[in-house]
């Protein structure tokens, strides 16, 4: 099964995206996306620890032994956690306080442990970076995608990314569907948006 | 007396890991298609998180506090979770065979399973004694088992209808869980 480095990175965006196709990741997935910016920075975020805990243990791959590696694979992770905590604690605060206890819940996100467990304890270097670089950006895509669709509908604002700037997008006799915005709605997007997802893969 | 009460009450109900504070959906897709696995998944969660939520909280106060070391909360958490459930599979394989057998494979998983960290670390967030800390695990939990044996309910009802094509298995499981969790908002006017 030799793929190339390109087709690593693709297959992350639409053929093994999470958490559509991929069916890992989905706590953040439903609690994140109730503003654009929330989905987009825990992408983000998500994807940094997908790609360095990744080549970490890539390049590890032939020192740690069988029965210890999940363990090994947690502590990694866990670290590179950490770092995107601190990192967010300092440069992104308000972000920070939002996604809460989300952040340290990426280091048992079933994604960036499977993605180790299934490819870079088995592949190079380089290819372990596509395949997390790939899954991290569909990922975050997908995030993206539903917290739009959220956002828009659910509240009628677009928070835009970074600058924590909520925009609103319609006059003030807007009703906005508020059902999605909440946790029942959450459930109901992600499972149509699945639903999209199938039908659009049958074609 | 009441406060604990009050407090095991919107545990379980009002905010329900599950269907209120989405931790824990991995295993709850994959596991409540039977209802034997989900029960089976349901007890091995009660019995881990309930040690979890005891220990974590242990080594907040007892460890990180006291040298400062907030920071590897994160990392120390993970290790108690896994440590812990490696132990206790070795346990229950060696006193409770039966309860070890039950429970098969879904030990394990729940290593992983964002229920378990998530109620560590909002036990330390909410600032719990440790009193309210054991209630509050043992009653997420009890509300995780709650859900998702309802759950299993559900989706054992739902393989007898027609769903269409691109709507069966995950996503319709979804829309279900979505309709539950409407239900269960229904207990935040109650407290």
């Amino acid at each position: 099964m030799a793929k190339t480095v390109v087709q690593e990175f693709t297959k992350g965006l639409w053929a093994e995206i999470p958490p559509f196709r991929l069916v890992l990741g989905l706590c953040p997935t439903l609690a994140v996306t109730k503003t654009v910016e929330n989905g987009v920075g825990m992408g983000i975020a998500t994807t940094f620890v997908l790609v360095c805990s990744n080549i970490l243990i890539s390049l590890l791959r032939n020192v740690i032994p069988k029965n210890v590696r999940i363990a090994c694979f947690i502590v990694v992770i866990a670290t590179f956690v950490i770092v995107v905590e601190l990192v967010m604690q300092a440069f992104a605060y308000p972000l920070f306080l939002k996604l809460g206890i989300f952040i340290p819940l990426i280091v048992v996100n079933c994604i960036v442990l499977g993605r180790a467990e299934a490819f870079a304890a088995k592949n190079g270097v380089v290819s372990s970076f596509a395949d997390g670089l790939g899954i991290g950006i569909g990922f975050t895509l997908s995030l993206t995608a539903l917290s739009i669709f959220r956002e828009v509908l659910g509240s009628g604002t677009f928070t835009v990314p970074i600058t924590s700037v909520s925009i609103p997008l319609f006059g003030p006799s807007f009703q906005p569907f508020n059902f999605l915005i909440e946790a029942p709605g959450a459930f109901v997007c992600l499972g149509l948006m699945l639903c999209i997802m199938n039908m659009l893969g049958k074609k | 007396m009441g406060d604990y009460i009050l407090l095991a009450v919107s545990c379980i109900f009002v905010n329900n890991i599950l269907l209120i504070q989405y931790l824990g959906n991995c295993p709850f897709l994959g596991v409540s298609k039977k209802m034997e696995t989900a029960t089976g998944m349901a007890m091995a969660v009660v019995f881990v998180l309930v040690l979890a939520g005891t220990i974590t909280w242990i080594v907040d106060h007892m460890l990180l506090k006291t040298f400062g070391v907030e920071y590897l909360r994160t990392l120390a958490f993970i290790l108690v979770i896994a440590s812990l459930v490696q132990f206790v599979e070795l346990f229950l394989k060696k006193s409770i065979p039966a309860l070890y057998a039950g429970l098969g494979i879904f030990l394990p998983l729940i290593t992983t399973n964002c229920a378990v960290m998530g109620v560590c670390l909002i036990n330390i967030k909410e600032e719990y004694s440790f009193l309210q800390a054991i209630i509050a695990s043992l009653s997420y939990a009890i509300g995780f088992g709650l859900a998702l044996i309802l759950f299993a309910g559900v989706r054992e009802r739902i393989l007898l209808a027609r769903v269409p094509k691109p709507l069966q298995d995950t996503s319709i499981g979804l829309v279900g869980a979505g309709m539950m969790s409407l239900a269960f908002f229904a207990f935040k006017g109650m407290v």
